[in-house]
């Protein structure tokens, strides 16, 4: 199997949606001669031409507006929001308008709109370029929210949120635009809302999602030198949620530890624990316990940076103390 | 629905006394079915809320009487005039704000919300300067496919002074697109006054435009023939490949924001000054010499075509409660 990163393997998908559809396009800021300021649309204006891969001013309500407008009409944009603080510019257009219109109108109109969008810290960026705001979006009826964690993943997460007929926000993470996965030799579209189970484990369940799948991993390996067998499911589409793979999972484990880089309270784990504890109740043998960062805007000084947001060690630690319970 | 043309004869400029008269009968439909939802509202029968558009009736018949069918719209809180001016039948109308399945929208989003995909209205919207963004990106798919149809969105003078506004006449501008931006300027942002919502003199409003370099109509709202001539011109620049244009049209409101606003922020003398000199079905009617009795008659007809509407909205379908989740996803 062929090896991408993840920032190529978004590209890959962009690219091959350009190629065949003439209905698909990508809008944004600095997208186009730039490449976007994650170099991840380099390379299509050459192949594509400027009206299919558009520069747009700083206007995030009108980039999303316009998409919305596009859609109904008809098109598949895919527009991109630089980092996903920015997309609080355009929350009216995502929640009163993209989410909206369907229901609004009786099932009239359809908007197969795709916003990509990235963020997350490890690299000092500061409180306004490294938000994680994901579970802003699980609250809105009528959007879908997918996560992606890994270059295969990404891929076919991202053709299915295209040509899904709902508006789609498309988290992908700073941080994971360089690492290396397989993919298949061809785009394998990933249905949006089913989980994957990164790795078989019957002591515990760690339901992550984002940079936070990696950290759960790699806690997953220390754990498992301690004696405990650690299973590791990202549900990568957050809503609509695959609650029947994850609550197999937790049936099977009877522990759970939820994990993301978002702060904690009011974060996505809060709606998995409440989604396992009710679903899975009888066979739950500790307490949820929820990572995640700690409640402060992220700090710029890379020590308090790094100390706010969390790592393998603090999934380590709450692995350690949800089996600590008897 | 009729062609332009077929309307009005080649270029859509032959503005006959038969048109006229045409655009005269609308306004009143309007005006009555209006009069009618205000009093079905204050007698109960109908849920939520009102924004009715008394006084502006002529920027609604002016306006979508110069579009063809694939042409779309998008209206704002006030839509009920836009929305019959479009082309949907006014028993579906009614039966939205009735909440009834054979609503417009089908008891999904009432009087704000008036939706017909199939006339071209893709949408009231309830957020002030909220389809505006959506009409830039409309009028961008029909230029991206090549086809001869135009966008319109109504906003009023307290819609330009959201970021939407900015953001949308910009892009427009800037990828000239074939939109047309139909600005309703009653003076009034619900009830606070021109004076205290914008920095330059209402009559001035259209000066905003220049900032983008787009394209600037002015017509008299009260005006039904001139606001049709002015939207004709609009459409055919937004179509040339010039860019959009910011349509102004000076109109007045004749009531409150709401149905049942006390308008205490209005001052009465004025309000009774501009009911008596500014009601465009009154001025066309004078212009035309309607009489009386020739008025009764138009009346009596709209009158009956609004009093069906109420009777086959309340003999219409509640929406099963559980069908509220039908919509969520495509």
């Amino acid at each position: 199997m062929p090896e991408l990163t993840y920032r190529e393997a978004v590209r890959d998908a962009l690219g091959k949606a350009l190629r065949e559809d003439d209905t698909v396009f990508v809008m944004g800021e600095d997208i186009a001669e730039m490449g976007g300021s994650m170099a991840v649309t380099q390379g299509l204006l050459d192949e594509f031409g400027p009206d299919r891969v558009r520069n747009t001013p700083i206007s995030e309500m009108a980039i999303v507006g316009s998409g919305i407008g596009a859609a109904i009409q008809g098109m598949r944009p895919i527009v991109e929001i630089m980092y996903e603080d920015f997309l609080t510019i355009s929350m009216e257009q995502l929640v009163n308008q993209a989410a909206k219109h369907r229901t609004m109108s009786g099932g009239q109109v359809k908007v197969p709109l795709t916003i990509r969008t990235q963020g997350g810290a490890g690299w000092s960026p500061g409180a306004q370029h490294a938000q994680q705001v994901e579970a802003w979006f699980t609250h809105v009826p009528g959007l879908k929210v997918v996560f992606a964690s890994t270059p295969e993943d990404v891929r076919g997460l991202l053709w299915s949120a295209i040509y899904d007929d709902n508006p789609v926000v498309f988290f992908e993470h700073r941080t994971l635009y360089p690492i290396k996965g397989e993919v298949p030799e061809e785009l394998v579209p990933i249905p949006l809302g089913k989980a994957r189970v990164h790795r078989a484990g019957d002591d515990v369940t760690v339901v992550a999602t984002g940079r936070l799948v990696h950290e759960a991993l790699a806690a997953a390996e220390k754990a498992e030198s301690e004696g405990i067998s650690v299973e590791v499911v990202d549900p990568r589409t957050l809503l609509p949620l695959d609650d029947e793979t994850i609550l197999q999972s937790v049936k099977k484990t009877t522990r759970c530890v939820t994990a993301h880089e978002a702060v904690t309270r009011g974060g996505f784990g809060a709606e998995l624990a409440a989604v396992i504890q009710h679903g899975a109740f009888d066979w739950l043998d500790a307490p949820i316990e929820r990572v995640g960062a700690k409640f402060a805007p992220l700090a710029f000084a890379p020590g308090m940076e790094q100390w706010v947001v969390p790592h393998a060690d603090d999934v380590l630690e709450a692995i350690r103390r949800t089996v600590a319970r008897s | 629905m009729t062609t332009v043309e077929e309307r009005t004869g080649p270029g859509g400029r032959g503005v006959s006394e038969e048109v006229l008269r045409g655009f005269f009968r609308e306004m009143l439909l309007i005006r009555r079915f209006e009069e009618k939802v205000e009093d079905r509202f204050r007698a109960g029968d109908l849920p939520g809320f009102l924004h009715v558009a008394i006084g502006q009736e002529a920027t609604a018949t002016g306006v979508c009487a110069a579009l063809e069918r694939e042409d779309v719209i998008a209206s704002t809180h006030r839509a009920h005039g836009h929305t019959i001016a479009k082309g949907t039948p006014v028993e579906r109308i009614m039966a939205e704000l009735y909440g009834k399945l054979e609503g417009c929208s089908h008891g999904y989003g009432g009087s704000m919300h008036l939706y017909d995909l199939e006339v071209g209205n893709l949408g009231a919207n309830a957020v002030v300067g909220g389809g505006l963004p959506g009409i830039v990106g409309a009028a961008l798919a029909f230029q991206m496919r090549g086809e001869k149809r135009v966008a319109v969105a109504f906003l009023g003078d307290g819609a330009t002074n959201t970021g939407t506004f900015h953001e949308s006449m910009n892009l427009a501008q800037l990828w000239k697109v074939p939109a047309v931006f139909v600005l309703e300027n009653n003076g009034w942002a619900e009830s606070t006054p021109a004076s205290q919502h914008l920095p330059l003199p209402v009559e001035e409003l259209g000066k905003r435009a220049l900032a983008y370099g787009t394209k600037l109509i002015e017509a008299d709202g009260q005006d039904v023939e001139a606001v049709y001539l002015a939207m004709l011109g609009a459409r055919e620049h937004a179509m040339s490949g010039k860019g959009p244009v910011l349509l102004h049209l000076r109109t007045f409101r004749l009531t409150g924001h709401y149905v049942g606003d006390p308008q205490v922020y209005r001052d009465k003398e004025a309000l009774k000054q501009e009911r008596e000199t500014k009601d465009p079905i009154r001025l066309l009617g004078a212009r035309l010499e309607i009489g009386d009795e020739e008025f009764a008659a138009i009346d009596a007809e709209v009158t009956a075509e609004v009093e069906a509407a109420v009777e086959f909205a309340k003999a219409g379908t509640d929406p099963p409660p559980e069908d509220a989740l039908k919509y969520v996803y495509a």
